[in-house]
């Protein structure tokens, strides 16, 4: 056997400043109010038969995230990307069942987070090989402290594609607030410090394809710049 | 060889199988097997599960197989070792098991030929994989409440290493709830096989050493209450024991946050 697999862990080294990551990303989805308004009558038919009750989630594995000075990677396959600013709750302390009042408390800070995805129509099954490709999920380069970012359900999001403003969007629209997402998720989930929760985003984000430059700004957290680039087809 | 990772007097050990019920840290103690926490058998990396990959379970939920894998993603608090314990919650009415071969990854894989593909497997081992039928919706289903629960994702006990099982894996595997056989299936009728798995997601993501791949489970899932004992065996790798517990052990009075949200945003 070539590697054992009780070597360390060989997943992305982490550090985001002042603060190292678990490496653990999920994403909370449909969580803006224009998620399910976009599918019109389509939410009450089949497949999907009503809106959701619970909060709807994925994980991003640990090839996805692209780090500090990394770009997004886009191939022939994937072909245009979405790409969609989200707001990156950074988890400070072990969060089990904890009540909605209590939720922020558990929280270290706040990261700009860009999210490329394959667009895709149908909700109905898990999308992996939208949503969790090799390089689709930029993190910020800093944390910010909860205390020194205020309201997180009152952030503005700007998302610039060759230096255009090309979506607005805020935290304000979003289902569940932060604090909401935290307790339902914790209640049979339980988050680790260094775990990073994407809260939503809008949905028709700007699509781009490679070669093109990205910026992510949300207000009071900071701007994450990036580039999308052609992955190598080589086989490793 | 098989591998195991166990607590023992204050510390994680790497162990082995010994005579009888006894195992062998790599210190060379000799232990009794009820004397040690089981851990998951290695450092778990990403979690990627199948969903009706065989075709007579499938047909039992009343889907068709689909053309492209049912693939989804757990989280790392979802995994418990042997021996451990996964709670049942309150307002469960059908909780299940299912029996699944689990393939570790041994070398990175990134777009790898389905000819290439069972060289990066390190190895083998067993997964309980719970579900809780009563959370399932229709959007990314099935998502993470019902399949990534803590606690609800058992791997073990032990690793075998590639090299002691054939490739594909022919092993049957079988469930027990309180010592009575409630589920029966065999490897080879899985619908997408491992060989084709690895090629299929490691043209879009990178598969890592630990990474795990949990490849479905056959037709026989019951509803299992507290205080049940639930043994998964695959041929010649092991066998997998856990029990069901109560919301009462972690201090839930069984109603949980969605319940609240249900009346308040839906």
């Amino acid at each position: 056997m070539p590697s054992s697999p009780f070597a360390p862990r060989s997943g992305p080294r982490v550090d985001v400043a002042p603060f190292r990551l678990s490496g653990t990303v999920v994403a909370a989805l449909l969580n803006h109010r224009r998620s399910l308004d976009a599918l019109g009558d389509a939410v009450h038919a089949a497949p999907y038969r009503g809106a959701p009750k619970a909060v709807v989630l994925a994980m991003k594995p640990r090839g996805a995230l692209v780090l500090p000075g990394e770009p997004l990677l886009a191939d022939d396959d994937a072909g245009e990307l979405e790409v969609a600013a989200a707001l990156g709750v950074v988890i400070g302390r072990t969060a089990c069942a904890v009540a909605e009042a209590d939720a922020l408390a558990h929280v270290a800070g706040y990261l700009v987070v860009a999210d490329a995805t394959v667009p895709h129509a149908s909700h109905f099954r898990p999308q992996i090989r939208a949503m969790a490709r090799d390089g689709s999920c930029a993190l910020g380069a800093a944390v910010v402290a909860r205390g020194d970012v205020g309201d997180p359900d009152a952030l503005t999001l700007r998302t610039f594609v060759d230096g255009r403003l090309l979506a607005t969007t805020s935290t304000a629209d979003h289902l569940r607030s932060t604090a909401r997402l935290i307790a339902e998720i914790s209640d049979f989930m339980t988050l680790a410090p260094g775990d990073v929760l994407l809260t939503g985003s809008a949905p028709g984000a700007p699509r781009v394809h490679a070669g093109a430059r990205v910026a992510v700004e949300i207000e009071g957290v900071g701007r994450l710049e990036t580039q999308v680039a052609r992955e190598e087809r080589s086989a490793a | 060889m098989r591998r195991a990772r166990v607590a023992y007097s204050g510390a994680i050990h790497e162990a082995t199988p010994a005579a009888g019920d006894a195992i062998r840290l790599a210190d060379g103690r000799v232990v009794a097997e009820s004397d040690v926490v089981w851990l998951p058998p290695f450092e778990v990396g990403t979690v990627i599960a199948l969903g009706l990959n065989y075709a007579d379970h499938a047909k039992e939920l009343s889907f068709q197989a689909q053309e492209e894998p049912l693939v989804f993603l757990k989280g790392p608090a979802t995994l418990l070792g042997h021996r451990g314990a996964t709670r049942r919650p309150a307002d469960a009415t059908f909780m299940h098991y299912e029996c699944e071969l689990a393939v570790v990854i041994g070398k990175p894989a990134r777009r790898v030929a389905r000819a290439d593909a069972m060289a990066h497997v390190a190895g083998y081992t067993i997964a309980n994989d719970y579900a809780v039928r009563d959370y399932l919706e229709n959007w990314y289903r099935p998502n993470l409440r019902v399949k990534s629960r803590d606690a609800a994702t058992v791997l073990g006990p032990w690793l075998v290493d590639a090299d002691e099982v054939e490739a594909p894996p022919q092993r049957a595997l079988r469930t027990f709830v309180n010592g009575r056989q409630t589920q029966s299936g065999h490897t080879r009728d899985l619908v997408f096989d491992i060989a084709f798995l690895i090629e299929y997601l490691s043209a879009f993501m990178t598969l890592a050493p630990g990474d795990v791949i949990l490849t479905g489970t056959p037709e026989g899932v019951v509803d299992v209450l507290v205080g049940d004992d639930v043994a998964c065996e695959i041929e010649g790798l092991g066998r997998l024991v856990n029990r069901i517990v109560g919301d009462d052990v972690y201090g839930r009075s069984g109603r949980d946050a969605s319940e609240d949200q249900r009346r308040t945003v839906a």
